[in-house]
C-alpha cells in the first residue's frame, strides 16, 4: 500500500527527473498525530476585503487561543514560511471586492509551507441578499477556490468555509470548521467548500471532541472503517465496532485496539439498528454517533451484471443503512439517542461523479447522499446531523488489488497527486461527529485531494 | 444443597471454531488458539487492558514448553499483563474443570470476574521420544568429558530414534479410548441404527444452530474457518450406515462404532466469561446464566467393574440428589458426545433399576432423558472435540440456550435449568447444573 513514487521524487535523481520532465511531484502529507500535533506548521496570515474588515479582525482573534501566531500584514522574516492564510470574503457585495484579498494572498503563495493551508470564508451564493452583484461574489468565491487549490503545490490545500447568513464567523461550528481545516487533519480534504448553517456547540477539547460519546461503526473490522474507530476512540468515544460474525476475527483485534466492543451482526438482518442500540446501551450506556461505514463492492459492466451482485451490493450499502435510520430516528425521537446525535454515512466520489464498471455501487452511494440529505432536517430536530464523507482514491487492501497502471493513475488524478489513507477519512468522519461540527448539516465532505472528477 | 452462598454467572463465552486434526489449524499452537479466543471474548465484553482476577485453563496434549499455558496465553492477549492466570488439567473434563474453579473462587469471594477455558490440538500434539534415547540425552547432559559423551553417543541404536506417537490408551488397560467404550457399547448393548441416528441429530441440530445464528456471539472465526471443521449438514442416515466400524472389531458381538457415531479427533479453544452478579452488575453485563453446581465421580474401570467412560453415570445422580431435582427438571440436558454410544450407554444406564440398585445404591432408577431436550444444539459428534475446549463449548452454549428460554417449561414459575455431563480419560466425568438468569 506504500506510495514508492513520492519516495522516488522526493530527492536524489528521482527529484531531478521529475523536475527536468515536468512529472508530479507529490509530498508526504503532514498527518495528524495525537496531542501535541502543531495545528499548523507556521505564522497564519488573515487577510481580507475591506468589506470583512470586522469579521477578519474578529477571526484572528478567536485563533490567538489556538496558540497560532497570527499576523496581518504579509511582512515575513527571510526564512520563514507561512503556515496559512486564511481570506475573510464575509462582506463581499460585488466581484471587484475579491481583487485586493485575493492578489494579497497570491504574493504570499511562494511562501507557503509544506501542507500549508489556504481558507477562505465567505458566505453562501443560494439563500443570501439576491442582488445579482452579491450573488455572482459569493458564487465567485467557488470558482476561485477551487482553481486556486489545483494551484497549490507541496501538500497545500485550499478550502472554504460557506457561513449562512446569520451564523457569526466567531461561533463554535465556524471555528471549528477552521480549526478542521488549518490542522493536519484534513491532509486530504482539499478544493472543497463546506457549508455551515448552524452555531454548533464548543468542544471539550481539541484533543478529545468526542469525550464522552458512544459511536457505533459498521463494517470495523478491516480498512477505512477500523481506522474510524481507532480515531475516534483516540478523540475520546467509546466505540462499537461492527461486523459480520465471519470477520469476527480481525473486528475482535481492531476493537480491543480501540478499547472498544466487538459485535459481530450483519446489517442486513431486519432489528440490526435495535440490536446495535441495545448493545450501546446496555454496555456503554447511551448512543451519540452512527458511523455506515459498512459497504461491499461487485463491480461489473452493467451488460454483465446479475441479479444477484446488483441485489447483494445495494442490500448492504444502502438499504441497510435506510432501515437502520428509520430506527435509529425512531429511537432517538423516543429519547434514545444523546442530545446532539450524529449520523455519518460513507459516500463516494464513485457516487457523484460514477465509475465505471460501478453502477451498482453509484447508485447506493449517490444514494446514501440523497439519504443523507433528507435526514438533515430530522436530525436537526433531534438537535443532531446527518452528514456523509466521499472518498476519493484511498490506499487500502481493497484499493491495492487494482492493477499497478491503472491505480498508478488513478493515485495521481487528484491535485495533491497522491492516495489518500484511511486515516484521512476517518479524522474528516471524527470532525462531522463533534459537538462543534454541529452546525454541519446534510453536507457531502469529500476526502478526495480534489479529485480531477466530479463536482 | 449449599445455596446460602453467593454464585457466580455466565456473562459470555467465545470459541473459536473446532478444525479437525491436520485441518485448518494444523500450524497452530495451543497457545495461539487460546490467545485468539481469549482475545475474541475481551472484545465482545470490552475488556482489553482490564486486569481480571484470574484466568484458569489447560490442555489434554500439552508440550512441556507451555508449562504456563495460560498465563503465556493471557500475556499475548489484549488483557492486562498483571492479570493472573493457572493451568488446570482433568483430561477431557479439563476445560469443564477449569471453569469449576473460577466459579468457585467468584461465590467464595476470592475472585470478582474471571475466564475458565481450554485448548487442545491433536494436530500440534507433542511427539515423545523413546524412553532408551531420553535416559541417554539426559545422561549425555550430565556428562563432564568428551569420552563420556561419545560414549553416550555411541550407545544410540536407530531403532532409538524413532518417535513415540501419543494416542489416547489407558495407561493401566492399555485399550484405546474407542475400544473401551465398545466393550460398554456390547454391554450395554447399544445399537449401530440408535448410534447412527445420534449422530444424525447431532449434525443437524448444529447445522440448525448456525443457521439461525445462534454462534454469532459465541463464536470468533480463526484462521478463515468460520464454522466446525467436521460439521456435515448434510449427512444421512445412508451415508451414517455405509461406514465402516473401526473400533470393537475383536469383540464376539459385530462391531457399531464407526468415524460417524465417534467423535473426530480435533482442534480448537473455549473460554467462559465468569463474574459476581454483584460485578456483572455494576459494569452492566446481562448474565445469560448462574453456576449453581458441578460434581466429578470416577470409576473403577481398571478392574473391569465399570466402563471408561460411564462416569457421567454416576456424577449426575450425585449432583441431583444434593440439588433435590431430578432429570425433568431440566430444560436442556448436555451430555458430551465422546462417542454416540457413550450418551446412549449414560442414558440406558440412568433409566435402569438394576443399575441404580447395584451400582448407585438406590431404588430406582435415576430417571430417562427426554430426547427433545438433549444436545438441542449439537454437540461433539457434530463440533468435534478438541478435548480441553469441549468444556467451554458446553457451557457457553447452555448458557445461552438458557437465557434464551428464560423460564423453565418444567417447573411453574422458575427459572429454567440446564444439566452438563463431560465424561473424560481414567474413568472420570464432571457433571455442571446452570439455572437461567
Amino acid at each position: 500500500m506504500s506510495d514508492k513514487y513520492i519516495d522516488f521524487v522526493s530527492d536524489g535523481f528521482g527529484k531531478t527527473l521529475a523536475d527536468r520532465l515536468g512529472l508530479p511531484k507529490p509530498v508526504t502529507l503532514r498527518r495528524h498525530a495525537g496531542p501535541g500535533t502543531p495545528l499548523v506548521t507556521g505564522p497564519v496570515l488573515v487577510v481580507s476585503d475591506e468589506s470583512s474588515r470586522t469579521d477578519a479582525d474578529a477571526v484572528a482573534r478567536a485563533m490567538l487561543p489556538w496558540g497560532l501566531d497570527v499576523r496581518r500584514d504579509t511582512h515575513l522574516a527571510e526564512d520563514a514560511r507561512w503556515g496559512a492564510v486564511v481570506v475573510v470574503l464575509t462582506g463581499i457585495t460585488h466581484p471587484r471586492d475579491l481583487a485586493a484579498p485575493v492578489l494579497e494572498l497570491g504574493s504570499t503563495l511562494r511562501r507557503l509551507g509544506r501542507s500549508g493551508r489556504v481558507v477562505t470564508i465567505s458566505r453562501p451564493a443560494v439563500g443570501g441578499p439576491p442582488a445579482p452583484e452579491v450573488t455572482a461574489a459569493r458564487n465567485g468565491v467557488d470558482g476561485f477556490l477551487r482553481s486556486l487549490a489545483k494551484e497549490l503545490r507541496s501538500g497545500a490545500t485550499g478550502n472554504g468555509i460557506v457561513l449562512a447568513d446569520g451564523v457569526g464567523v466567531v461561533t463554535p461550528s465556524a471555528l471549528g470548521t477552521l480549526r478542521f481545516l488549518l490542522s493536519a487533519r484534513s491532509a486530504f480534504v482539499d478544493g472543497q467548500p463546506l457549508l455551515v448553517t448552524g452555531p454548533g456547540a464548543e468542544d471539550p477539547s481539541w484533543d478529545h471532541p468526542l469525550q464522552g460519546r458512544v459511536a457505533v461503526v459498521t463494517g470495523a473490522a478491516r480498512g477505512i472503517g477500523a481506522e474510524i474507530a481507532r480515531v475516534l476512540h483516540r478523540d475520546g468515544a467509546t466505540v462499537v465496532g461492527v461486523d459480520v460474525p465471519a470477520a469476527g476475527d480481525s473486528l475482535a483485534a481492531v476493537m480491543n485496539g480501540a478499547r472498544g466492543t466487538a459485535l459481530q451482526l450483519d446489517i442486513t438482518a431486519p432489528d440490526a439498528a435495535e440490536r446495535i442500540h441495545a448493545h450501546a446501551v446496555a454496555r456503554h450506556g447511551g448512543l451519540d454517533i452512527v458511523v455506515h461505514n459498512a459497504g461491499i463492492l461487485r463491480d461489473k459492466l452493467l451488460a454483465n451484471m446479475t441479479p444477484d451482485r446488483w441485489n447483494d451490493l445495494i442490500a448492504v450499502n444502502i438499504a441497510a443503512p435506510l432501515t437502520m435510520n428509520r430506527t435509529f430516528v425512531e429511537l432517538g425521537r423516543a429519547g434514545g439517542l444523546g442530545p446532539a446525535p450524529r449520523l455519518v454515512a460513507l459516500a463516494s466520489t464513485s457516487g457523484i461523479a460514477g465509475n465505471r464498471g460501478q453502477t451498482n455501487y453509484g447508485a447506493a452511494k449517490a444514494g446514501i447522499i440523497g439519504m443523507t440529505r433528507a435526514l438533515a432536517p430530522t436530525l436537526a430536530e433531534l438537535g443532531g446531523t446527518a452528514n456523509a464523507v466521499a472518498p476519493g482514491f484511498i490506499e487500502t487492501e481493497m484499493t491495492s488489488r487494482i492493477p499497478p497502471v491503472t491505480r498508478e493513475v488513478a493515485r495521481r488524478l487528484n491535485s495533491l497527486q497522491q492516495g489518500g489513507l484511511p486515516v484521512d477519512v476517518a479524522e474528516a468522519i471524527a470532525f462531522l461527529c463533534s459537538p462543534a461540527a454541529g452546525g454541519v448539516n446534510g453536507q457531502v465532505l469529500r476526502v478526495c485531494g480534489q479529485s480531477m472528477v466530479g463536482q | 444443597m449449599p445455596t446460602d452462598h453467593p454464585r457466580a454467572v455466565v456473562i459470555g463465552a467465545n470459541r473459536i471454531p473446532f478444525a479437525k486434526a491436520g485441518g485448518a489449524y494444523r500450524s497452530a499452537a495451543d497457545k495461539d488458539m487460546l490467545t485468539a479466543t481469549i482475545d475474541g471474548l475481551v472484545a465482545r465484553f470490552g475488556l482489553a487492558g482490564e486486569q481480571l482476577d484470574d484466568v484458569a485453563a489447560g490442555a489434554v496434549l500439552k508440550h512441556p514448553r507451555d508449562f504456563n499455558l495460560t498465563r503465556e496465553s493471557v500475556l499475548g492477549s489484549a488483557l492486562d499483563h498483571s492479570t493472573p492466570a493457572y493451568d488446570v488439567q482433568r483430561a477431557c473434563a479439563t476445560g469443564l474443570e477449569a471453569i469449576v474453579g473460577v466459579a468457585n473462587k467468584i461465590a467464595l469471594g476470592q475472585a470478582e470476574v474471571g475466564i475458565g477455558g481450554g485448548v487442545d490440538s491433536a494436530s500440534d500434539a507433542p511427539i515423545v521420544v523413546s524412553e532408551r534415547l531420553r535416559t541417554t540425552l539426559l545422561a549425555l547432559n550430565r556428562a563432564r568429558t568428551a569420552k563420556q559423551r561419545v560414549a553416550l553417543v555411541a550407545r544410540i541404536r536407530p531403532a532409538d530414534l524413532v518417535p513415540v506417537a501419543p494416542d489416547v490408551a489407558e495407561p493401566r488397560t492399555g485399550l484405546s479410548m474407542g475400544e473401551h467404550q465398545a466393550l460398554t457399547t456390547a454391554l450395554w448393548g447399544i445399537t449401530r441404527e440408535a448410534q447412527d441416528e445420534l449422530a444424525l441429530a447431532s449434525h443437524r441440530n448444529l447445522a440448525a444452530a448456525y443457521e439461525r445464528g445462534f454462534f454469532d456471539d459465541l463464536m470468533t472465526p480463526y484462521r478463515k474457518l468460520t464454522r466446525d471443521e467436521s460439521l456435515r449438514p448434510d449427512t444421512s442416515p445412508e451415508k451414517l450406515a455405509a461406514l465402516k466400524p473401526v473400533f470393537g472389531k475383536d469383540a464376539t458381538v459385530p462391531a457399531t462404532m464407526t468415524a460417524g457415531n465417534s467423535t473426530p479427533l480435533s482442534d480448537g479453544a473455549s473460554a467462559v466469561l465468569l463474574a459476581s452478579a454483584d460485578w456483572a452488575d455494576r459494569r452492566g453485563y446481562a448474565p445469560l446464566a448462574t453456576v449453581v453446581d458441578a460434581a466429578t465421580a470416577s470409576v473403577d474401570f481398571p478392574s473391569g467393574r465399570e466402563g471408561l467412560l460411564m462416569g457421567g453415570a454416576y456424577a449426575v445422580p450425585r449432583l441431583l440428589d444434593r440439588n433435590g431435582l431430578t432429570l425433568d427438571d431440566f430444560d436442556f440436558i448436555e451430555i458430551h458426545e465422546a462417542f454416540a454410544s457413550t450418551v446412549l450407554a449414560t442414558l440406558a444406564a440412568l433409566a435402569d433399576d438394576d443399575f441404580a440398585r447395584t451400582r448407585l445404591r438406590r431404588e430406582h432408577a435415576v430417571g430417562e432423558v427426554d430426547r427433545a431436550r438433549l444436545n438441542v444444539t449439537g454437540s461433539s459428534l457434530a463440533a468435534g472435540h478438541p478435548f480441553a475446549a469441549t468444556g467451554g463449548r458446553i457451557v457457553g452454549t447452555l448458557a445461552k440456550l438458557l437465557h434464551e428460554r428464560g423460564q423453565s417449561r418444567h417447573r411453574a414459575g422458575a427459572p429454567a435449568l440446564g444439566l452438563i455431563s463431560v465424561c473424560a480419560a481414567g474413568g472420570q466425568a464432571t457433571a455442571m447444573i446452570l439455572e437461567a438468569v
